[in-house]
C-alpha cells in the first residue's frame, strides 16, 4: 500500500464497532498459520516422550537401547542431558521435572524423550523405553488424599465475623457436601513448540503458549543459559482456556534442549493422547459445607471447606485454590463466613489453569449452599438469592476478604433478566408440568455471577506494548498479550485506532514476542485487554504527544488547538492526513517509535490475612436455564438459555458477545457431559474426543438468548470502562447445574437438595434420583 | 484381464496427482500436510472424532458424482485411489466460497484451529441439500447431523449454526458447478478404464481389488493381510496404536460388496456399503433404528464406515450389532471354501473373537423385515451425538395385545460381546406382559448380565438403565403412556407455551 487516502468521518475500526477477528478471513480459507504450520527447515527432527505404565514409584532402572536404534532415531534426551535445571515450575519451586528421574509421580509422566526423522518415528520409537520402577500405592482421588493427608502447600483461611456462634444460634441450619469434577482444555490445537537453534547456543522457539515470558525464562533454565539467549514467539494458538500458561513450557523446553544438543531444528507436538494424559486441567474439588440462616432465607452464617486435588505438584494451585475461595461468597453476604482451603497432592498430571482458576468452582459450591437453604425454607431458589445479594444500602457490601463490593450491580441486571426471560411464568408452567409428568421432568434456574478482575498475584497486573508508526505512516502494533482466539489482538488494534484516529486497516498486528516486548505477564485471569489495551493506549498517546508536540513548535500553535480526527490532524487553520505529519515529523527527526506500560492501580492483597482488595473491580451477568431430565435414564438436555451480561462499554460487541456464548457453553460441558475418569490404578482412561465428551452443536438449545447489558458501565478508569469478559460467562454456566438439580427437587416436591454432584452425567442423575427416592 | 496400476491417482482440487504409495498406511492428512504443503487441514485428535481434518471427497455413486465430507486423519491415501480431496484452500478458489463468507459474516471462527473442518462439512451439507433442490435453509436438525462430527471449543456454536442456515440456503455457485463438471468427467473417465489398485511400496502393499473374486485371491495370496472398508477403525490402528501393517487390501471398490436389496425374505446389505448409504433402508425399518444409526459417529465417519466393517471387527461397542441380533440378521461369509451363512448371534464368539475363517471375508448381511411392530431400541450414552453407548438395548417382541408371543432381547455394553438377555426374555415370553410380569423381567434382566465399570458408566448404572429401558417399553409399547422424545427437535423450552 503506497498512500492511504481516508474519505470518512469516521475511521474503521473504532472502539465499540461490532468487529470481526483480524485472522477470520484466514481462519476460513485456511490461510491462519499456526505453530505446525510453519514451514520447517530441511533436517527438522521430531520429538516425542516416553514413560512407562506406573503411577507412582521410585525409578530404579532405565534401558533405551531398544528406542535408540529404533528406526528414524537421532538422539535420545534424558534428564542427565540437562545442562541447567530440570524444573519448568512456573515459580521456580523445583517440582516440575522435564523429564523424571527419580520417581514416577502419575502414569505417563515423561522419562524420556526421541528425536526422530519423522513424527511417527518419534513416536513408535517413544513405545520402546524399558523403565524399572518400584510400584507405591497411588493416591488417586480427593479423598484418598484427604484421608492420608497428603496436602502439597500450607492451607488457607477467610473469616469474618464469629461464624461459631452465627451457626449455633442462627434459626435453621444445613449442612452437606459437593463434589466437583475436573474439566480437560481441550483446546482444539495440541501443545507445540518449533525450536530453531541459532548461534552461539541460542533458541528462537515457536510456541502456541499463553505465557511467552514464562517459556522464556523455563528454557533458559533449562539450558542454563540467561534469559536473553531465549526468544519466544507466538503468532496465535488453537485455543489455549489457561491450558497453555504454564503447560507449553515443558514441551517448549524439550524442543530447545534437542535443538541445542543437535544443532537441529526440533518440532515437539503432543499427539491428542499424549496431551490430555501429560498436561494439567481443572483442579476437581470437594466442598463441606454447613450453613445457618433465618427462616426468611437470610444467611447469617456459613463454613465451607475446600479440597481441591492439586496433583502431583504446585504449578498454579497455591493461587487456583485461593480463587475457589475468592468466589465462594460469589454474589452474597455473608454476616459472619469461615473458609478454610486445602491443596491435596495426589498421583495424577498437574492440575493448572483453566477459565476461571477455581472461580467456577468456588461458585458451584456458593450456589449449592444458597439451594440448601430455600429448600429448607419452602422458598424459590432465586428469591433467596436476591435476598442475600450485596447491598451497600444498609453496609451488607463486605466480601469474606474484606474487600468493600463498590460496583455491585446485579439488582438490576437480575431484574431485568428475570422479566425478560418471564422467569415466574416459566416456573409456575414447569412445576405444573412436573405433577403431571413424572417421567421426563423439567427444571428451571437463575444464577447471577459476580466475578473479581485482577490476577490475585498483585505483580503479575502488569503489561508493556511497543508501537512504531513508519514514515508512510502506516503502523505496528505490539504487546505482550497473546492470541488464543478470544480477539485480544483486534481489541487492542481498535483502541490504538481510537487514539491515533486512524483506520484500523493501517495497523499491522504482529507476533507476541519477547523480543519486543519483554517480561510480559500471562495473557490470563481476563485482564488481557485491559492490561494490554492500556499499555497501547500509552504507547499511542506517547507516539501522538510527541506528534502534538512537533505540530505546536512547526506550526506555532497552541497545545489544544491540535486535535486528531479520524484520518487527519488539525492544527489550528491547518489540516494534514496522519500520514503527512508523520513524514513532516520523521523529517524533522521526532522519535516515531514508543512503548507503553501500565499497572492496574488501587490492588493490594494481604494473604496470610485474608484481607485486601484483590481485585480493581468485578464483572457480573446472570443466565437462566431450562432444562429436561429423563429420569428412568438420567439423560438431559438444555432446553432454553437466556443471558444477561455486563461487560462494561464494549470494546467489541461482536467479540463479547463470542466469548459470553463461547464460555457459557464451555462451561455446560463442564457440569454436564465433560468427565474425566481414572481407572483404579490411576490411570486416566478419558484421554481422546473418543472418551471425552465436549458439547457438540446440537447442545447448544434453539433458544439461546444473550444480551450485552446496555447500561454496563465500569465506574474504574478501565480502558475505555470496559470491563474483562474471558472467564466471567463461564460461571454463567452454574445455572444448568443448579436447574437439573432443580428438576430433580421436584421429584421430592422441592423439600430437599438432591445430592447431585459434577458433572450432572446421566449416571450422576440417576444416582441422586435414586439417592432422592430412597430417602423421600 | 485388465493391467493393475501401481500408482495411486486422484484429483486434487482441480489438477490430476498420480503418485507412488510408499507406505500403504500413509494417511491422506499426511500426505495433505507433509507432501502436498496444503496446511489448511488440521490435526485435532487423528481418531475421527474431532473433525479439525474434514475434507470432502468427490466419487462416483450411480454415475453421478456426489461430495461427501471425510476425516483425513484416519482415511488412507490409497482409499481416494479415483476420488476426488477437496480441503479448504480449494474451496476458496478462486475466491472465498459462500460458506467461509458466511462464516466471517457470523464471526463463526475465534481460535480458528476447528473452522477449516466446519467449514467442510457445511460446504457439504450445502451440496446435498442443493442436490435435493432445497431453496429454504436447511433445518436445525439437519445442520445438527452435518456437525455432530466437528468439535469447537470457543464459539459455543451459535454462529456456526447462523452460517449453516444462511449459506446451505444459496445455490451451488457457478465455480463450484464447473469444478464438479470437470471432475466429474476425469472421474468418469477413470471408471471406464477399470484398472484396479495394486501398489507394492516400499513399506508394504496397498491392493484395492474389483471384484469378490479377486478379493479371494488377494487374501489368498497374503493371509497376513489387514481388511480395510471405511478405515474407521483400521486407521486407529495406524495413527492410535501405531501396528505395523504391510499389507492392507481395501474392499470399497467391490461393487458386488455395496449392494443393498430389498425382498420377502427381508433386507440384504452388502458388507462395503457405508452406514450412511445403508440408513435410508435400515432407518426405514424403524425410527428407532434411525434415531441410532445418526448417532453413529459423525457424518465423516458414517461415509466412511460400513456396516460390514463395524460387524466384522467384532467392535464391542458397534451399536449395529445388538439391533441386528434382536431382529435375528444372518451373516453370509464367503472364504476359499466357499460361502456360508451363519445367524450374527453366533459371529461372536468372545471379546474380540469372531467366527471368521483364513482368507474368508463377510460378504453382506441380511436382516428379516417381516414383523417390527413390537420393535423398540435405545441407546444411551453421556453425550447425544457421536458417543459410544454406555448402554443399548434392543427389543424385539412379538406381541398379541398384552400377550407375549416371543421376545428377541439384545443388549450392547453388558458385556465382551453384543448378548442376548436370555433369562429376561424367557420371564416374558408366553406372559400377559403387565407391571407385574415387568418386575419379574426386571429382575431376570439383572441376573442375565454382569457388567463392567468404565469410564463410560459404572455397573450399577448399566444394570439400572437396561433395567429402566424395559420399563421405558413397557411404559411406550404397552401401558401406553408414550413419553416424549428427550432430543427431538419438538421439544422447545417452555417459555413458548407461556
Amino acid at each position: 500500500m503506497s498512500e492511504h487516502i481516508h474519505n470518512s468521518d469516521r475511521i474503521t475500526g473504532s472502539v465499540g464497532e461490532a468487529r470481526h477477528h483480524d485472522s477470520a478471513l484466514k481462519h476460513v480459507t485456511g490461510q491462519a498459520r499456526y505453530v505446525d504450520d510453519i514451514a520447517v527447515p530441511n533436517g527438522t527432527l521430531h520429538l516425542a516422550v516416553g514413560g512407562c505404565d506406573t503411577t507412582a514409584g521410585d525409578i530404579i532402572a532405565v534401558n533405551l537401547d531398544a528406542v535408540r536404534n529404533a528406526p528414524g532415531v537421532v538422539a535420545v534426551l534424558t534428564a542427565d542431558d540437562i545442562a541447567g535445571t530440570n524444573d519448568v515450575s512456573p515459580l521456580h519451586l523445583g517440582d516440575d521435572p522435564i523429564l523424571a528421574d527419580k520417581q514416577v509421580r502419575f502414569h505417563g509422566e515423561a522419562v524420556f524423550a526421541v528425536l526422530a526423522q519423522s513424527y511417527r518415528a518419534a513416536r513408535a520409537a517413544a513405545r520402546l523405553g524399558h523403565i524399572e520402577t518400584t510400584q507405591a500405592t497411588p493416591v488417586v482421588t480427593v479423598d484418598e488424599a484427604m484421608a492420608v493427608g497428603a496436602e502439597l502447600s500450607e492451607r488457607q483461611e477467610m473469616t469474618r465475623g464469629d461464624w461459631h456462634a452465627a451457626l449455633a444460634a442462627a434459626p435453621q441450619r444445613a449442612e452437606g457436601t459437593l463434589r466437583i469434577g475436573g474439566q480437560d482444555h481441550f483446546y482444539l490445537e495440541g501443545q507445540i513448540s518449533l525450536a530453531l537453534p541459532m548461534e552461539d547456543g541460542d533458541v528462537h522457539i515457536h510456541c502456541s503458549t499463553q505465557h511467552p515470558t514464562e517459556v522464556q525464562i523455563a528454557v533458559a533454565r533449562v539450558l542454563g543459559r540467561a534469559a536473553n539467549a531465549v526468544t519466544v514467539e507466538v503468532r496465535r494458538m488453537g485455543g489455549a482456556f489457561g491450558g497453555k500458561e504454564t503447560q507449553a513450557a515443558q514441551w517448549a523446553a524439550l524442543a530447545a534442549l534437542g535443538a541445542v544438543q543437535t544443532g537441529r531444528p526440533v518440532k515437539c507436538r503432543l499427539d491428542r493422547d499424549d496431551d490430555m494424559i501429560l498436561t494439567g486441567k481443572r483442579h476437581d474439588f470437594r466442598a463441606d459445607w454447613q450453613v445457618g440462616f433465618d427462616n426468611d432465607g437470610r444467611i447469617l452464617g456459613v463454613d465451607v471447606n475446600f479440597a481441591g486435588r492439586c496433583g502431583c505438584s504446585r504449578d498454579l494451585s497455591d493461587a487456583v485454590n485461593d480463587r475457589a475461595m475468592f468466589h465462594f461468597d460469589n454474589a452474597y453476604f455473608f454476616e459472619t463466613v469461615h473458609i478454610s482451603s486445602a491443596r491435596l497432592r495426589t498421583n495424577t498430571v498437574s492440575n493448572t489453569a483453566f477459565r476461571g482458576f477455581g472461580g467456577p468452582q468456588g461458585t458451584l459450591a456458593g450456589e449449592r449452599v444458597i439451594e440448601a437453604v430455600a429448600r429448607a425454607c419452602g422458598r424459590d431458589p432465586l428469591s433467596v438469592r436476591k435476598l442475600n445479594f450485596y447491598s451497600e444500602d444498609d453496609n451488607r457490601d463486605l466480601t469474606p476478604f474484606h474487600m468493600k463490593v463498590e460496583d455491585f450491580c446485579l439488582h438490576e441486571l437480575v431484574g431485568e433478566l428475570e422479566t425478560s426471560s418471564h422467569y415466574w411464568a416459566r416456573r409456575e408452567a414447569i412445576t405444573a408440568h412436573n405433577a403431571a409428568n413424572p417421567v421426563v421432568i423439567r427444571g428451571l434456574a437463575l444464577t447471577p455471577v459476580k466475578y473479581g478482575i485482577s490476577f490475585t498475584t498483585t505483580a503479575l497486573n502488569q503489561a508493556g506494548a511497543l508501537i512504531h508508526v513508519y514514515k508512510d505512516g502506516s503502523v505496528h502494533l505490539n504487546h505482550g498479550g497473546t492470541e488464543m482466539g478470544q480477539g485480544l489482538l483486534i481489541k487492542v488494534a481498535q483502541i490504538v485506532a481510537e487514539e491515533l484516529q486512524i483506520d484500523i486497516e493501517r495497523i499491522q498486528i504482529t507476533s507476541t514476542h519477547t523480543g519486543k516486548v519483554p517480561n510480559t505477564s500471562p495473557t490470563a485471569a481476563s485482564a488481557g485487554s485491559d492490561l494490554n489495551g492500556m499499555a497501547a493506549r500509552n504507547a499511542a498517546k506517547t507516539i501522538k504527544r510527541r506528534l502534538i508536540a512537533f505540530a505546536q513548535d512547526t506550526y506555532g500553535v497552541s497545545e489544544d488547538a491540535v486535535t486528531f480526527v479520524p484520518g487527519r490532524v488539525r492544527i489550528g487553520e491547518h489540516t494534514l492526513t496522519f500520514d503527512e505529519l508523520v513524514m513532516q515529523a520523521h523529517l524533522a527527526r521526532v522519535q516515531l517509535s514508543a512503548t507503553g506500560f501500565y499497572r492496574t492501580p488501587k490492588i493490594h492483597y494481604d494473604r496470610k490475612a485474608g484481607s485486601g482488595r484483590p481485585f480493581y473491580y468485578f464483572a457480573y451477568g446472570a443466565a437462566v436455564a431450562e432444562v429436561a431430565i429423563d429420569t428412568l435414564t438420567g439423560e438431559n438436555r438444555v432446553l432454553a438459555v437466556d443471558i444477561l451480561h455486563d461487560v462494561g462499554r464494549s470494546l467489541n460487541p461482536a467479540i463479547d458477545l463470542g466469548q459470553i456464548e463461547g464460555g457459557f457453553v464451555q462451561g455446560m460441558g463442564w457440569l454436564t457431559t465433560e468427565e474425566l475418569w481414572w481407572d483404579e490404578t490411576g490411570r486416566l482412561k478419558t484421554h481422546a474426543p473418543s472418551t471425552y465428551k465436549i458439547p457438540t452443536s446440537r447442545d447448544r438449545p434453539e433458544h439461546f438468548n444473550v444480551q450485552i447489558w446496555a447500561a454496563g458501565y465500569n465506574r474504574e478508569g478501565t480502558i475505555h470502562h470496559s470491563k474483562a469478559v474471558g472467564e466471567p460467562p463461564l460461571v454463567l454456566a452454574t445455572c444448568v447445574h443448579q436447574a437439573i438439580s432443580d428438576g430433580l427437587a421436584s421429584l421430592v416436591d422441592y423439600q430437599q437438595v438432591p445430592p447431585l454432584d459434577a458433572p450432572a452425567t446421566p449416571e450422576a442423575i440417576l444416582n441422586a434420583i435414586d439417592d432422592l427416592r430412597g430417602a423421600a | 484381464m485388465n493391467t493393475s496400476r501401481h500408482q495411486v491417482r486422484f484429483l486434487l482440487g482441480r489438477k490430476i496427482i498420480e503418485t507412488e504409495l510408499d507406505d500403504p498406511t500413509t494417511t491422506l492428512l499426511e500426505y495433505l500436510r507433509e507432501q502436498a504443503e496444503l496446511k489448511g487441514t488440521k490435526e485435532g485428535c487423528a481418531e475421527g472424532d474431532c473433525g479439525a481434518c474434514t475434507v470432502l471427497i468427490g466419487e462416483l455413486k450411480d454415475g453421478r458424482l456426489q461430495h461427501t465430507s471425510a476425516n483425513a486423519c484416519i482415511l488412507l491415501l490409497g482409499m481416494v485411489d479415483e476420488k476426488q480431496i477437496i480441503t479448504v484452500e480449494h474451496a476458496a478458489l478462486p475466491e472465498p466460497h459462500p460458506v467461509q463468507r458466511a462464516m466471517v459474516a457470523t464471526d463463526g471462527s475465534q481460535c480458528g484451529f476447528c473452522t477449516p473442518g466446519f467449514v467442510m462439512s457445511m460446504i457439504g451439507l450445502q451440496a446435498a441439500h442443493a442436490d435435493n433442490d432445497h431453496d429454504s435453509p436447511p433445518t436445525r436438525e439437519a445442520i445438527d447431523q452435518a456437525l455432530a462430527g466437528n468439535l469447537c471449543r470457543c464459539t459455543g456454536y451459535g454462529p456456526i449454526i447462523d452460517a449453516a442456515r444462511h449459506a446451505c440456503a444459496l445455490p451451488l455457485s457457478p465455480d463450484w458447478q464447473a469444478m464438479r463438471r470437470e471432475a466429474q468427467a476425469t472421474l468418469s473417465a477413470w471408471a471406464k478404464e477399470v484398472r484396479p489398485l495394486a501398489s507394492h511400496g516400499k513399506s508394504g502393499r496397498f491392493e484395492a481389488p474389483r471384484t469378490s473374486a479377486a478379493l479371494l485371491k488377494a487374501l489368498q495370496q497374503h493371509p497376513d493381510a489387514t481388511l480395510v472398508a471405511g478405515a474407521t477403525d483400521v486407521g486407529l490402528w495406524i495413527t492410535k496404536q501405531g501396528r505395523p501393517l504391510s499389507t492392507l487390501v481395501h474392499v470399497s471398490a467391490i461393487d458386488e460388496l455395496k449392494t443393498i436389496e430389498s425382498n420377502d425374505a427381508g433386507l440384504h446389505i452388502g458388507a462395503a456399503v457405508s452406514l450412511a448409504d445403508a440408513a435410508g433402508a435400515l432407518g426405514a425399518l424403524s425410527l428407532d433404528i434411525e434415531r441410532v444409526l445418526l448417532r453413529f459417529g459423525g457424518a465423516q465417519v458414517r461415509n466412511r464406515g460400513t456396516l460390514g466393517g463395524s460387524i466384522a471387527n467384532g467392535s464391542p461397542i458397534g451399536d449395529m450389532a445388538p439391533i441386528l441380533i434382536a431382529l435375528d440378521a444372518r451373516l453370509h461369509l464367503s472364504g476359499p471354501e466357499g460361502s456360508r451363512t451363519i445367524p450374527l448371534e453366533a459371529f461372536f464368539i468372545a471379546y474380540g473373537q469372531q467366527d471368521l475363517r483364513p482368507g474368508e471375508f463377510l460378504a453382506s448381511i441380511s436382516i428379516p423385515t417381516s414383523d417390527l411392530s413390537g420393535f423398540r431400541c435405545w441407546k444411551i450414552s453421556k453425550r447425544f451425538d457421536q458417543d459410544i453407548s454406555a448402554v443399548l438395548g434392543a427389543f424385539q417382541l412379538m406381541l398379541d395385545g398384552e400377550q407375549v408371543q416371543s421376545a428377541r432381547i439384545c443388549f450392547g455394553g453388558m458385556a465382551g460381546t453384543p448378548q442376548r438377555a436370555a433369562a429376561c426374555e424367557r420371564a416374558l415370553t408366553g406372559q400377559c406382559f403387565d407391571r407385574a410380569t415387568l418386575a419379574l423381567a426386571q429382575t431376570a434382566l439383572t441376573s442375565d448380565f454382569s457388567p463392567l465399570s468404565d469410564l463410560r458408566a459404572s455397573r450399577h448404572y448399566r444394570l439400572r438403565v437396561a433395567s429402566n429401558l424395559l420399563e421405558r417399553y413397557w411404559l411406550d409399547c404397552i401401558a401406553g403412556e408414550t413419553q416424549p422424545d428427550l432430543y427431538s427437535s419438538s421439544m422447545p423450552g417452555l417459555l413458548q407455551h407461556v
